[in-house]
């Protein structure tokens, strides 16, 4: 008979913290008037500075907890980390959103709050149960999320399409894990790497569950053939809701995949190495050149999430070939860097798309350089790091990545990733050039940024140019979170 | 130990065949003479009114859900009621923290109106 | 003081911080203050540092703030392993030393003079912002101890010169002509990181001292190939930032912008960064005799085609942009010839003398509410007299005219491209007849806007005044540089010691000395009278059409109507034969009125044949080559990416199907495949 004890509660402190804040703020939602639940949004986000803060308590007892379920490490903490960082700022960027569009329910507060919980247990589980439960928590959470603009058909055909999929796609996961405890007797991930680092363990069923919890993930990181709903899902839901959806869930999702690839894909070798080497050249160049002929930001923006997708993937399998740390820190890199620009550039559309959304479209945001040169210039910082240009986040990110495969020897797949990214600079400046060099008013808002939206956006751009400035630091602590267990 | 699985593709095989044989068997062997009293819905006894296919109110589902949520939730007092003398003060804290949170959720509901059957 | 050395660049970008942030909402007054007094503190903190670096005997400072690119090891081309780390580090030597003074000295005094001239005109803060911007920029291109980081400057001296001269972005001219700057740097741009990853396969390093010292080592022969090839690259960059043939069209359309912009982007410092990247990168150069000669070739032809153009530009600011492009030539002209420091000299002066006639310039054309047209001026001598002595001084210094700092400068240039190590009598030539066309255009300005009777439009006539003191102090400064500057590099022959040569000397110092051609000290004086000749015959031409007799001037002018064209060809021909023939004759007094109409109105129409064939040949070359290229790409980019379009149908049910399918080819793949 196991029982809990204090280090092992203390080891999920921030999700216990995150989930208590999210209860709350559902609890007291319907006794908060209708013109006030501005003050829910500030519980939550006070609960996710309290999680963040629980850092400082927690690294000493670094370790597993509840029987090995739960993998306290390095790595854990980067993705909590990241991901609090996310829920903060989608929630800064959310609250004046919300109060515009007439649909100011603090349920989205709770949901977000419950969706980064169930990505924090799936960055921080080595039990393959518990991070099948943190993607469920994850993407329940997220179902509702697309659909908040209730009366929005776009916003509901978003979630009903997410939804349905996303149900299927992890039923794959689960397929996928039941394989692997009819193969081995265990879900535990460490106990899996030994079990499998025995000679003769792995056999084409394996594998096929290999294939299975691949795809359950590649699902949730839109890879290709598994990225056909992303645009339709991004474009339409609520912009901030799409903000934390093409960073959080991405990350937690990748965060496994490196978990699972890295840790059990080893003894099985060059199959699962090429998996993921043909999903990233599919992924880069069909997420790229969809992009080129979008006319809607958001969904041109979906196509550049799918495309990011590949570039952390080309990552992933040099990190899988040459079993350095190099490519698992350009993948820890790599997210908490796309994480920054992409959930700025969302929020930031979320305001220039104007109540209720209705200007999306490139050209809504003709000429808006002279109409709201602050906007506009911050637009273009976003862009300029996405298509990774120098001295900003998103060039150190990709540079990183190509560094790692180069040094892994995957010329072929650098080569690919390069020449993508060139063609990616096309429809990033086409952005840009929109913005600055064409004739004619402006159809999207011109109203001034408010206060938190403001600082989120700030705080995006400070670290878009921390990081692609001073790349360093976050490099070495990248690295040092990159050995995941086991 | 991939063979074991063999057994299992004979089982699945033969249940295919039995459900198609016996299926195939009545409609091939069976005698049919249907009158229009056969071929009507049956309901009770009653004549049947109208169409099936009818629109109910929404909050029937939602009231429906919410049964089934809380109803499998209580389901699992009775594995705890089974060894919670094993358990202890720490089960006891477990289950009370468990049914605090489903409060939390029921105490939601009911302030939401989901309950109100009149709305 | 050396050790913060990284305040001269932050000040400024601090500056365009609060401008950015702040600008909006504060007075005027507070924008100046901050704007202009930022880069002050900057400049006051530069000449401490000069002095602080004169006190070190090496004359020389490095300072690491930290690691930047930690890219690791790597394969050189040689085989050899490599090591790149770069660094956010500052190298402060005679060279930077000198560049750093005259950005900071220059840019502060450029920026007071843009309180008062840009007083009335909008975006007031956006202005000092962007201009802030600029200098931070242009100090990290100058301090930085490395290529990657030079570039980085590089581009955002590009970027703030693009959003300068589209700062009227109201006027679709300008934003036409920012587009057109952008682009046209790009392709230079391309060149120069080109060169930069040669080198980096090369050394393995890209850091400036460590290339100079492996050039130097006598590890890689003269004509090595590689080197060759990266100095020409670094070149092409330098072409497309200096504005030299065949890239200097954007330079002129850049006038655009506010005259403070063109006077310290487009004429004092970003020009310039051509040819400081070029002679920080001598020690390269030195190997590769044949790029050398690619740059004196390329400088000494713009510096010539570019002077002939300025005499037929009606448009003050053109003109000057014109002979702009022209000086650049002569300091490449120098690197070719190897005479770094003389490039580097003339890069000073031309600093002084040059903003000081753009400033010049600005206070005209704010003096007649924005006229900028030459042949709308006249008699402005008496109206505005002080922007008139201070513009003669410049046109002086510019003119070559002894004692004046344009003349020590150029002097020197052509000196070293007659009698340096790889000095050729062409350039001497070429150099030597610009001067003349130098003196001719600078002085046909002076008689076209100052003397003469006025051609004002009424309306604008009685609003003529004098500018604000603010102005008139930045003019009178730069006077007296465009008067001194020539002294710190007076040569031996006169009775000076160069000085600013031999602070320069360590670095261009080579290991193998090359000496100057034999010469006696009696040619070099015979050159130098020479040049002034032809410096005071450019001037007594442009007298002579200008002034006593306007009416050819109005000739030249009207020769250019399209309507003229035939008319022009024919009196062309009668000119040329009275000339040849019956002048010489008949009358050898008017001699001297048939040079004026052969060769002036000759080599005038000559030029504007020549300068529309080129412009019809790029706008050619623009429809079919570059259009032509961009489309092919864009087409095969928009062939590919229908596949994709086509399965996102919207239905979840397909959606549904694809994920099915690629689980299952991704399983038969992984399957059977292994």
């Amino acid at each position: 008979m196991t029982t809990v004890s204090i280090p092992d509660v203390m080891r999920i402190l921030p999700e216990l913290i995150l989930a208590g804040f999210a209860i709350l703020v559902m609890l007291f939602e319907p006794f908060v008037p209708a013109g006030r639940k501005r003050v829910l949004g500030w519980i939550a986000l006070l609960g996710v500075l309290v999680a963040g803060m629980a850092f400082t308590w927690a690294p000493p007892n670094a370790g597993m907890a509840f029987s090995g379920s739960i993998a306290a490490d390095g790595f854990s903490y980067f993705f909590i980390f990241l991901f609090l960082t996310i829920a903060a700022l989608a929630l800064l960027g959310s609250i004046n959103y919300l109060e515009r569009d007439n649909i100011h329910h603090a349920e989205y507060y709770a949901l977000i709050l419950f969706s980064t919980v169930g990505m924090c247990f799936m960055a921080a589980s080595a039990e393959l149960i518990m991070i099948f439960l943190g993607l469920e928590i994850s993407s329940l959470s997220t179902y509702v999320l697309a659909g908040f603009r209730r009366h929005d058909p776009r916003s509901n055909e978003s979630a009903m399409k997410y939804f349905l999929l996303g149900s299927f796609a992890t039923a794959f996961f689960l397929y996928g894990i039941a394989f692997v405890y009819g193969l081995t007797g265990t879900t535990n991930l460490v106990d899996l790497a030994a079990d499998l680092a025995q000679p003769g363990k792995w056999s084409t069923l394996t594998r096929a569950a290999l294939i299975l919890m691949f795809v359950g993930l590649a699902f949730k990181v839109s890879t290709v053939p598994f990225q056909i709903w992303t645009p339709d899902v991004y474009q339409g839901a609520p912009a901030p809701v799409t903000a934390f959806l093409s960073t959080g869930p991405k990350a937690a999702a990748f965060a496994v995949l490196v978990r699972i690839f890295l840790g059990l894909a080893g003894p099985s070798g060059p199959a699962a190495f090429w998996v993921i080497w043909i999903s990233a050249a599919l992924t880069m160049t069909v997420g790229n050149f969809a992009a080129l002929l979008q006319k809607n930001v958001k969904r041109m923006l979906a196509y550049s999430a799918i495309a990011h997708a590949g570039y952390v993937l080309v990552g992933l399998a040099a990190a899988m070939a040459s079993g350095s740390t190099e490519g698992a820190s350009a993948v820890l890199f790599y997210l908490a860097a796309y994480a920054f620009m992409n959930v700025g550039a969302f929020l930031l559309i979320a305001h220039l798309a104007g109540p209720g959304e209705g200007r999306t479209e490139i050209s809504d945001f003709t000429g808006l350089g002279r109409a709201a040169p602050g906007a506009a210039a911050c637009l273009t910082v976003f862009m300029l790091s996405l298509s990774g240009i120098p001295s900003t986040a998103g060039f150190f990110a990709k540079f990183y990545v190509f560094r790692a495969s180069v040094h892994a020897g995957l010329i072929g797949l650098t080569i690919i990733a390069v020449l993508n990214s060139v063609v990616s600079v096309y429809y990033y400046l086409n952005l840009v050039v929109t913005m600055y060099m064409r004739e004619g008013e402006p159809q999207a808002a011109r109203t001034p940024m408010p206060l938190p939206l403001y600082s989120a956006i700030a705080a995006s751009l400070f670290a878009i140019f921390y990081l692609g400035l001073y790349p360093n630091h976050f490099l070495l602590l990248s690295t040092l979170s990159s050995k995941p267990l086991p | 130990m991939e063979s074991g699985y063999l057994t299992i593709l004979i089982y699945i095989g033969a249940v295919v065949f039995l459900s198609a044989a016996i299926l195939g068997m009545s409609a091939w062997v069976g005698v049919k003479r249907p009158t229009r009293e056969k071929l009507s819905p049956y309901e009770c006894g009653i004549q049947p009114v109208g169409d099936a296919r009818e629109r109910f109110s929404i909050s029937f589902y939602l009231v429906g859900m919410l049964f089934i949520l809380f109803d499998v939730e209580a389901v699992f007092l009775y594995p705890w009621a089974v060894v919670y003398k094993e358990l202890k003060w720490f089960g006891f804290t477990e289950m009370l923290l468990y049914i605090l949170i489903l409060l939390a959720g029921y105490v939601y509901i009911w302030k939401k109106g989901a309950l109100d059957w009149s709305r | 003081m050396l050790e913060r050395i990284w305040l001269i660049p932050l000040l400024p970008a601090l500056g365009a911080a609060f401008q950015f942030f702040f600008g909006r909402k504060v007075k005027k007054s507070v924008v100046s203050l901050v704007s202009v007094g930022l880069p002050g503190v900057s400049f006051a903190w530069a000449i401490g540092c000069f002095f602080a670096l004169l006190g070190r005997p090496e004359h020389l400072f490095t300072k690491v703030l930290y690691d930047w690119w930690p890219v690791g090891a790597f394969h050189l081309s040689s085989g050899a392993m490599g090591n790149l780390n770069v660094h956010v580090g500052f190298l402060l030597d005679p060279l930077s030393a000198v560049m750093m003074l005259v950005v900071t000295g220059v840019g502060f005094i450029i920026h007071v003079y843009s309180i008062g001239y840009m007083a009335h005109e909008g975006g007031y803060y956006r202005f000092f912002g962007y201009m802030n911007l600029f200098m931070f920029s242009m100090l990290v291109l100058v301090l930085s101890d490395n290529f990657l980081m030079m570039f980085v400057g590089w581009e955002g001296v590009g970027l703030c010169s693009y959003l300068l001269i589209g700062f009227f972005f109201h006027r679709r001219s300008a934003s036409d002509a920012g587009k057109k700057a952008f682009v046209v740097n790009r392709i230079g741009d391309a060149a120069f990181l080109l060169g930069m990853m040669l080198i980096v396969v090369t050394f393995g390093t890209v850091n400036f001292q460590a290339v100079t010292e492996a050039a130097r080592s006598g590890h890689y022969p003269i004509l090595d190939p590689t080197i060759t090839a990266i100095c020409i690259l670094l070149f092409i960059g330098a072409i497309g930032k200096s504005a030299q043939i065949p890239l200097y069209v954007w330079l002129p359309d850049a006038m655009e912008g506010p005259t403070p912009v063109s006077a310290l982007i487009h004429a004092a410092t970003m020009v310039t960064a051509g040819v400081y990247m070029v002679s920080r990168a001598n020690a390269l150069f030195m190997l590769a005799p044949a790029a050398m000669a690619l740059v004196a070739g390329i400088g000494a032809a713009t510096a010539f085609f570019a002077a002939t153009i300025a005499i037929t530009q009606n448009d003050i600011k053109r003109v000057l942009a014109y002979s702009t492009i022209s000086q650049l030539g002569y300091m490449f002209t120098a690197c070719g010839v190897g005479a770094f420091a003389a490039g580097i000299f003339h890069l000073m002066s031309h600093a002084f003398f040059k903003a000081l006639l753009f400033l010049a310039a600005g206070s005209v054309i704010h003096a007649l509410s924005g006229e900028q047209d030459m042949r709308k001026m006249g008699g402005l001598r008496e109206k505005i007299p002080v922007t008139y002595w201070t513009y003669l001084i410049a046109a002086l210094a510019i003119s070559g005219i002894p004692p004046l700092s344009g003349f020590v400068s150029k002097d020197e240039i052509l000196w070293q491209s007659y009698a340096g190590p790889h000095g050729h009598l062409v350039l001497w030539v070429a150099g030597w007849v610009t001067a003349g066309l130098t003196a001719l255009y600078m002085f046909r300005q002076i008689y076209m806007t100052f003397h003469g009777t006025s051609r004002v439009e009424p309306e604008v006539e009685h609003h003529i005044h004098e500018s604000p003191r603010s102005m008139l102090a930045a003019l009178v400064t730069l006077a007296g540089l465009s008067v001194i500057g020539g002294f710190i590099g007076w040569p031996d022959l006169l009775g000076g010691s160069d000085r600013l040569g031999h602070f320069l000397d360590p670095v261009f110092e080579n290991p193998v000395p090359v000496a100057l051609k034999n010469y006696s000290a009696g040619r070099e004086f015979d050159l130098m009278f020479l040049s002034v000749l032809i410096a005071c015959t450019g001037i007594y031409v442009a007298y002579r059409i200008y002034v006593r007799r306007p009416e050819v001037a109005d000739r030249v002018a009207k020769s250019f109507g399209p309507g003229y064209e035939i008319l022009l060809n024919k009196y062309y021909v009668d000119e040329l034969y009275d000339a040849l023939f019956v002048n010489r004759v008949k009358n050898i007094g008017n001699a001297a009125s048939g040079f004026d109409q052969y060769v002036v109105d000759g080599g005038v129409n000559g030029v504007g044949w020549t300068t529309r064939l080129t412009a019809n040949l790029s706008r050619l070359w623009d429809l079919y080559v570059i259009d032509g290229a961009v489309n092919v790409a864009a087409f095969f980019t928009k062939l590919m990416s229908y596949p994709a379009r086509v399965i996102q149908t919207g239905l979840v049910q397909s959606y549904a199907w694809l994920i099915v399918l690629g689980v299952l080819i991704f399983m038969g793949y992984y399957l059977v495949h292994f």
